[in-house]
């Protein structure tokens, strides 16, 4: 049997809980689920604080993913999914989210999630799976302008895994890796970056060296990203969610390019949309309550 | 709310900015854009308001194309007919 080849761009899937909670003594129980096109994520919330999150590749069914993230936030718990109040959800699948009883868009749910996590928050850049937007929010988190490319998929996750799996290179060591060169090949095609295969073939075979190559796809990635950015301006706090947000070889150079500092979103950047959506549930079900009793 | 919907590609930047704050959500737009591009559906307030379908926000510049004389004065059904004035082009 042929050897399995190592899966370079696999990324660390895990979920999380508040050990020191129980679940019992709160009243709102909210559940926000982000199914993007490469993760899925998914955050309870309790009285408003974070409970427990999961963090999951996507599969092939958007619906089994949202399942097996929210899954990921109950297990061990004891908390069904019935004893959730209220699930909001969001992400390129939102519609596939089954047992939402509303869906956000991811824009609205990637502002407040980033808002909530560090309350100076006035621009998101969204770097996710298959698409990146640039956000301006106001102080409560709500969208005041945002833009995306919808034409090119550019600094997108799945274009760093395609780099990841071709090079060879474990996805998390390609900052700290193209960081470390002394010198970047010429920026690569600025119109589209998913020149991943035939581009980073060609500076290969041009005499580049495998952490150059990674310099020079991370740069192009930045500076597209950088553009769009700029039409919205930069507001401060500034944060970037999503999947790339983990990749210091895009961030450092976007904040250089930039001049101004990404600011760290605890406990997870690329949890944003989905603590976002537990926090619009957690609004949605205090409105459902004051009509009931009121 | 600015909603820009669009992009920006070798040739130029196209994209279509539609303020949510002052759309009424009349969908005089949508009868008036020869292309259908427009729909009014809730937002995530639940509030009415314009958006440019999905599937077109990648074609902005082709669909719009023949609305967009290369030389002279022009008057874009979209925005003519939009009194609050929500519908601005940015090329
Ligand atoms: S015509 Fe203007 S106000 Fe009416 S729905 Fe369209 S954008 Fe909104
Ligand atoms: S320019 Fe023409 S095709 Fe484009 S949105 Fe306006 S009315 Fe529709």
């Amino acid at each position: 049997m042929a050897e399995q080849k190592p899966e370079f761009w696999r990324w660390h899937e895990y979920t999380w809980r508040d050990e020191g909670k129980n679940w019992k003594d709160y009243e709102m129980i909210t559940a926000g689920v982000d199914i993007g096109s490469v993760s899925s994520k998914a955050a309870v919330m309790v009285d408003g604080e974070l409970y427990s999150y999961s963090l999951y590749r996507t599969g092939s069914s958007s619906p089994d993913s949202a399942h097996k993230a929210m899954q990921g936030c109950l297990e061990g718990t004891g908390m069904t999914i019935d004893d959730i109040k209220f699930i909001v959800g969001t992400g390129y699948g939102r519609v596939n989210v089954p047992f939402a009883h509303k869906t956000v868009t991811e824009i609205a749910c990637h502002a407040r999630g980033a808002n909530s996590m560090n309350a100076g928050v006035r621009t998101i850049l969204d770097m996710g799976g298959q698409d990146c937007k640039a956000i301006l929010c106001d102080e409560r988190g709500k969208v005041q302008q945002f833009l995306m490319n919808d034409k090119c998929a550019a600094g997108t996750g799945r274009g760093m895994e395609v780099v990841s799996d071709l090079l060879s290179v474990p996805i998390g060591d390609i900052g700290p890796l193209s960081l470390g060169v002394n010198r970047e090949p010429p920026p690569v095609s600025s119109t589209c970056v998913v020149f991943a295969k035939t581009e980073a073939v060609g500076l290969l075979r041009e005499g580049f060296d495998v952490a150059e190559v990674l310099a020079a796809y991370c740069a192009a990635m930045a500076h597209r990203v950088v553009t769009l950015i700029q039409r919205v301006g930069v507001q401060k706090e500034f944060a970037i969610t999503g999947g790339i947000s983990k990749n210091s070889g895009v961030v450092k150079r976007i904040e250089k390019e930039l001049g101004v500092e990404a600011v760290e979103i605890a406990p997870d950047a690329q949890l944003a949309g989905a603590i976002g959506a537990a926090n619009f549930a957690k609004d949605l079900l205090a409105k459902q309550m004051a009509r009931a009793g009121g | 709310m600015l909603a820009n919907y669009g992009y920006s590609d070798g040739s130029g930047t196209y994209y279509i900015t539609l303020d949510t704050d002052k759309c009424n959500g009349c969908g005089d737009c949508v009868t008036a854009c020869p292309q259908q591009m427009f729909l009014v559906e809730p937002d995530d307030y639940d509030d009415d308001k314009v958006v440019i379908k999905e599937a077109m926000r990648k074609d902005v510049k082709y669909l719009c194309a023949p609305c967009k004389p290369t030389a002279g004065p022009r008057e874009l059904p979209c925005e003519a007919t939009c009194a609050p004035g929500a519908i601005v082009h940015s090329w």
